[in-house]
């Protein structure tokens, strides 16, 4: 019997019996589904964090103002007020991987054009900041050091604050307003979207750090080199925890902290972060990977189980075949390909219904699918040895029937 | 149709002390105790004899279904009793046709596609399978129902598909198991002369039955007891009215 012969003869046997047949299949068919769909979701997950990761800037460490401690009582981040521009300058000056430390301030206010208003987060910075951060300036110039240095009124608008304050239109040279104070929209940051966090990067302003300061009454402080944080950028390929160290050892250093005082800064990397948010999308990947995968060998089980009771049920057919002159081979392959093609039909319908699957839970539920051909070639293999391996027990009972007492079964 | 294989000077079965003994639980069951016999080639043989007496093993071994446990068995000359099952399988395809008293057609094939059946195994092309099925359906006059399917037919119909399946590897020996045993009477008669014509065309065909009225049709009549051949004799057939 020629595999030709031999699928045809399957394909008959299963259309003579369709509900049956789709019963069989649909394991299968959820299976595979389930795989392409939960890997999709999976997939999607952990490229939006990757996205996000790449949207961060690589090796930056940030460095901000800690919480001071009063009798035992920890006062909140942001109380001990340690940062100064000179610690920026410092660390680029002594600490050997460090490129660019750029200070910040940061506060959320309210901007104000025309008729409209925005409350958003302002960052009184220097063009270092917009360095560090990968920032691109896709209309307008960035801030200049003679922007710092002379403390103009000028600013760069995020894209959502764009989008809110002006609705998408071209902002550059007009004039928005924080406070009483005029500004001069000079350029427009490109996009960055969310954050590991979820908060929209786009919400943003940036102003000179010096105009921030003067300008901006709530930032106005005892000691005009304050600053509430700043962000580190780390040579490329440089050893982030051993930079790490030595950032800790010269601020704690620089603020004349005794080796029993705790740390009055912050720290965080970044990337640090992203890692750990990758590291969990991995594993939710796996994981949902894993759920499909037991499906996938569910269903097998199902073909498993209907080939018994097709190889009980056909006893007698079986006697008939080997009396005609079928050997167990051919017994044992014709079991094989029933069971096979309705694993590798069940895969094909799978393959369909997952990817349906995966585009409507990315349109209704607004979660970032992506397909992964991989994943498909997968299932719909893993699917065929499913259907091989589960055939198998059930077809060698076929080819070993006794063709007597088969014949004679009832 | 008569097989050009195999040497046609010689007896087309030649078997000498066939032994086959069952085991029933703890108890040895002897179903042949012995059975040697020949038979040429365009005989017509009646296996008679009561359940138990041997003649169902004995036809087993005839069809090369079952081995037995010692004694030779030549067909067409060769000695088939020590062959593995592959070849057993090869020699069921090539030289024997069997006629079973359920016919056992697959319901879900149309008469063309059970009569084609036994081809699949012999490596025959789809196209000629089919041609083939058809003539030999036609050959037993039922050239009109090819794509019925058994559950269409009535049960003489379905005799004859199985009769025309049986046949269209062109066997030299056509083994029929209690044929008529689904049958009415008429019907009966009707694959009785069926039988005979197929005989006097030079087919050899053994028929196990337990009704004399069957067993007259044949030119011989073998008679089983207790797992002996106790009675060998040959008759004028009875000639079935056309």
């Amino acid at each position: 019997m020629n595999t030709f012969d031999a699928v045809r003869s399957a394909l008959e046997t299963l259309r003579a019996s369709p509900l049956r047949s789709a019963l069989t299949m649909l394991g299968i068919v959820i299976g595979v589904a389930a795989v392409i769909a939960m890997v999709a979701v999976g997939s999607g997950a952990r490229d939006q964090v990757l996205r996000q990761i790449a949207s961060l800037g690589t090796n930056l460490v940030l460095v901000g103002q800690g919480s001071i401690q009063r009798g035992g009582v920890r006062l909140g981040a942001g109380t001990a007020a340690s940062m100064t521009e000179d610690d920026a300058v410092a660390i680029v000056r002594e600490i050997p991987e460090a490129r660019i430390a750029a200070p910040y301030v940061r506060w959320g206010l309210q901007v104000v054009a025309g008729n409209q208003n925005w409350q958003t987060t302002l960052y009184g910075i220097t063009p270092d900041f917009v360095e560090a951060r990968d920032w691109n300036i896709p209309a307008g110039r960035s801030l200049s050091d003679e922007d710092v240095a002379q403390a103009n009124k000028v600013i760069l608008l995020g894209q959502t604050v764009v989008n809110s304050l002006f609705g998408g239109g071209d902002p550059v040279g007009e004039t928005v307003r924080i406070g009483s104070s005029p500004f001069t929209v000079i350029g427009v940051l490109g996009g960055k979207g969310q954050n590991t966090s979820g908060q929209d990067q786009d919400d943003v302003v940036f102003v000179p750090l010096s105009t921030a300061k003067r300008n901006i009454p709530k930032m106005a402080k005892s000691n005009p080199r304050f600053v509430h944080a700043m962000v580190i950028k780390m040579a490329e390929g440089a050893d982030m925890d051993e930079a790490q160290r030595q950032l800790k050892e010269l601020l704690r250093q620089r603020h004349r902290l005794a080796p029993t005082q705790e740390d009055d800064f912050w720290m965080r990397n970044l990337s640090e972060v992203a890692a750990t948010r990758d590291a969990s999308a991995r594993a939710l990947s796996f994981l949902l990977a894993a759920v499909a995968a037991v499906s996938l060998l569910v269903g097998g089980i199902g073909i498993m189980n209907i080939m018994l009771v097709s190889v009980t049920e056909r006893t007698r057919e079986i006697g008939l075949r080997l009396a005609v002159g079928a050997r167990q081979r051919d017994i044992l392959m014709q079991f094989l390909i029933e069971s096979t093609t309705l694993s590798v039909i069940g895969a094909a319908v799978g393959v369909l219904v997952g990817v349906a699957a995966a585009i409507l839970v990315a349109r209704l539920a607004g979660w970032p699918t992506l397909i992964e051909p991989d994943s498909i070639v997968l299932a719909v293999g893993v699917s065929g040895v499913v259907g091989v391996f589960f055939g198998l027990y059930p077809a060698r009972r076929a080819s070993t029937l006794n063709p007597i007492e088969a014949l004679r079964h009832e | 149709m008569p097989s050009d294989a195999g040497p046609s000077d010689g007896p087309l079965i030649k078997v000498q002390d066939l032994r086959r003994t069952y085991l029933m639980g703890a108890e040895r069951v002897a179903a042949l105790g012995g059975v040697s016999m020949s038979v040429q080639r365009g005989e017509f043989i009646a296996v008679m004899g009561p359940s138990g007496s041997g003649k169902s093993t004995f036809m087993n071994m005839l069809g090369c279904l079952d081995q037995p446990d010692s004694g030779s068995y030549c067909l067409e000359g060769e000695e088939v009793s020590r062959l593995g099952s592959d070849e057993l399988a090869a020699i069921r395809n090539r030289l024997i046709g069997f006629v079973f008293q359920s016919f056992n057609l697959l319901p879900r094939l149309d008469a063309v596609a059970n009569v084609a059946l036994p081809m699949i195994y012999a490596g025959v092309d789809r196209a000629t399978r089919m041609s083939r099925a058809t003539e030999a359906l036609a050959q037993i006059g039922l050239a009109g129902r090819t794509h019925h399917r058994p559950s269409q037919l009535s049960g003489g119909q379905q005799q004859r598909v199985a009769i025309a399946r049986a046949l269209v590897n062109r066997p030299s020996l056509l083994l029929a198991d209690e044929p008529t045993g689904a049958l009415d009477t008429r019907t009966t008669a009707e694959i009785m002369g069926l039988f005979q014509q197929l005989n006097r065309q030079g087919i050899t065909v053994v028929l196990v039955t337990h009704e004399p009225d069957v067993a007259a049709y044949a030119g011989r009549v073998l008679t089983f007891r207790d797992g002996h051949l106790i009675d060998d004799h040959r008759q004028r057939p009875l000639e079935a009215v056309a």
